[in-house]
């Protein structure tokens, strides 16, 4: 249906694709001109991480472009062999994937109650969790850390995944409750008669259905977690061997004292899986943010 | 080593999810034996138990803690009553922090949502819509670590004459030949800007996604109908689209107020607060690890919240009418 509309529209005022172009121009000079203003900080740190040392002190990342070229990979090799990279790598994937699913999973249970069973109090609570959404993280570093030196879990998974946990609670509970209560009553219903139970009804339907709001929860959640200094500074302290990688990457450029070539390759090895994730499901991505912010 | 990491990747992806999966499904069944009525009444309590604990624990439990500290002396052994946060409104060291937050809220909001709605109203129009978006957006993927580098390279300064190396001092001084390179980081004047500056480039992504999707959301029928009865583009915009778009408006800015209060990580990673740069989150983290004060952190960390409230109190129609149905 709707290529049959666009091709319509497309042949009423199609007198000459190059006449609609020109007209138009104005708008892709200034659209592209954006987009270039918005990847220039990027490239330039790309460019530098790829010359040697003495070229990204003495001139600017452009000149690279002019001959002679002179292009190099030593900066990464060197922050690789150096730092314990690929144990961060795979710390970064520990921590992140059970709090990206932690949270997610809990706030379902939460949303499926909000949205669909009554109980006393239910909005009066489900206000106060949206309002816990501006509790200041840092706010909650200390009286934590105490509760997790009490109970053990300093240093270990556990109490990163207990924290960027509880973090990301609000946001998940908030946006899954939006889109849960949107689905439609008599879905509900004819489940009911069939006799499904309330554990079915979200496993077989409710979970399936909100896969584009859970997958644009999964992607906040597991970039938050993965790109996440702070939290895990605190709670697993400074050992390599549960260090995630920005954490060893923060280290190696302190104890390089800033230098640029090790900067801009460490900075971009941080950047790759997140840009992976993010590229792969930019689809879901988008789709379910709608779902989430609109419906309501 | 190798088979306790074994562990560790059984543990984090099997465990985790079919250990929450059980917990329902046990909770499930103990609830099907007892009466239909008590079934009703202590059901929803299982399914939102995990979050209220967690919730409970690890959020409501540290604020008032917080809140507690605050009216409490450095090390919390005295009640001083609400002199911690006298200072905040007293001290000019303090009311440079709040300026700061204002100049944050204000501007950083402004320019992020004005972006956002351009770029989104713009790449509506091409076909490399999708790359454009990309372009845009791709700075809200990567850490703040990351993009605290890749700015502080932008800002790069040299002194004048010397070859600049910054692209910003580069293509300045190229473009005004008498122009003086500045250091944007250190500057008190313009260094508070460099920082927004970052936090526009990092967070229009954010507002031109929601705003696009929007946008397309409104039936193509009403605009082609306006179009039709002769309306000009900038007509169609400012009657139909910004009507039709408002209440997702007042999500991304409220998502943008809320976020710009807590505003932590680029100001920690580019200034660390120095030379006038501090805004109230940084200064609470100073408080509480580099000065051991936690009453004047707890005090800090309660006024970010009193902050946030009427931003909340605005939208709380919004979530009433959600929490109204059914």
């Amino acid at each position: 249906m709707k290529s049959v509309k666009t091709v319509t529209v497309r042949s009423m005022r199609a007198p000459s694709n190059l006449v609609r172009f020109l007209r138009q121009s104005p708008l892709h000079v200034v659209l592209i001109a954006i987009c270039l203003l918005w990847m220039v900080p990027t490239l330039g740190l790309f460019v530098s991480s790829l010359r040697p040392r003495p070229l990204i002190l003495s001139t600017g990342w452009w000149n690279a472009f002019s001959t002679p070229f002179r292009f190099t990979l030593e900066n990464y090799v060197h922050v690789i062999q150096r730092a314990n990279m690929g144990r961060s790598f795979f710390n970064s994937l520990m921590i992140s994937i059970p709090a990206t699913v932690m949270p997610i999973l809990i706030a379902a249970f939460a949303a499926y109650a909000f949205s669909w069973m009554r109980f006393p109090g239910r909005d009066t609570l489900f206000l106060m969790i949206i309002g816990l959404l501006v509790v200041p993280l840092q706010m909650t570093l200390i009286p934590i850390l105490r509760l997790f030196n009490r109970l053990g879990l300093t240093g270990s998974f556990a109490g990163v995944w207990i924290a960027h946990t509880a973090y990301g609670l609000p946001f998940a509970i908030y946006l899954l409750r939006n889109f849960i209560g949107g689905i439609p009553e008599d879905i509900f219903e004819s489940a009911f008669l069939d006799g499904a139970s309330h554990f079915q009804i979200l496993y077989r339907i409710v979970l399936p259905v909100s896969v584009p709001a859970i997958a644009s929860l999964a992607i906040f959640q597991f970039m938050w977690v993965w790109n996440d200094l702070l939290v895990a500074l605190i709670y697993l302290g400074g050992t390599p061997q549960v260090a995630p990688m920005t954490v060893t990457i923060s280290n190696l450029v302190n104890s390089y004292g800033g230098g640029w070539e090790f900067l801009t390759s460490a900075a971009f090895i941080s950047m790759v899986l997140p840009l992976v994730v993010f590229f792969s499901l930019q689809k879901y991505f988008v789709s379910g943010i709608l779902a989430g912010s609109i419906k309501g | 080593m190798i088979l306790s990491s074994l562990v560790l990747v059984f543990v984090a992806v099997i465990c985790v999810p079919v250990g929450l999966t059980g917990y329902l499904f046990f909770t499930e069944k103990l609830l099907s034996r007892l009466k239909p009525f008590r079934q009703k009444t202590l059901r929803p309590w299982f399914w939102v138990g995990p979050a209220l604990l967690f919730l409970t624990l690890f959020l409501l439990y540290p604020v008032v803690n917080t809140v507690v500290l605050s009216l409490m002396n450095e090390n919390s052994t005295e009640f001083v009553g609400l002199s911690n946060y006298l200072r905040i409104f007293t001290e000019p060291e303090m009311l440079f922090v709040l300026r700061n937050n204002a100049l944050w809220l204000v501007f950083f909001t402004l320019v992020t949502i004005t972006f956002g709605l351009l770029i989104a109203v713009l790449t509506d129009r091409v076909k490399y819509e999708s790359v454009a978006k990309a372009f845009i957006f791709l700075p809200m993927a990567i850490s703040f670590v990351a993009a605290g580098v890749i700015w502080k390279f932008m800002y790069e300064y040299k002194p004048k004459g010397a070859p600049q190396i910054g692209t910003i001092n580069a293509v300045l001084t190229s473009i005004f030949p008498g122009f003086e390179p500045q250091a944007w980081l250190f500057n008190p004047g313009i260094n508070n800007w460099a920082l927004i500056i970052v936090g526009i480039w990092m967070w229009t992504g954010f507002s031109m996604v929601i705003l696009s999707a929007s946008i397309k959301n409104i039936p193509k029928e009403i605009i082609e109908a306006a179009r039709i009865d002769g309306a000009r583009e900038l007509q169609v915009f400012i009657r139909i689209t910004l009507p039709l778009i408002k209440p997702t408006l007042v999500v991304v800015t409220t998502t943008l107020i809320i976020n710009v209060l807590k505003i932590f990580d680029i100001v920690y990673v580019m200034t660390n607060g120095i030379l006038k740069t501090e805004v109230i989150a940084n200064r609470m983290y100073k408080e509480m690890f580099n000065f051991l004060n936690f009453g004047m952190a707890g005090a800090l960390a309660v006024l970010l919240l009193v902050a946030i409230i009427p931003v909340m109190l605005m939208n709380i129609k919004r979530f009433g009418q959600v929490g109204g149905r059914k």
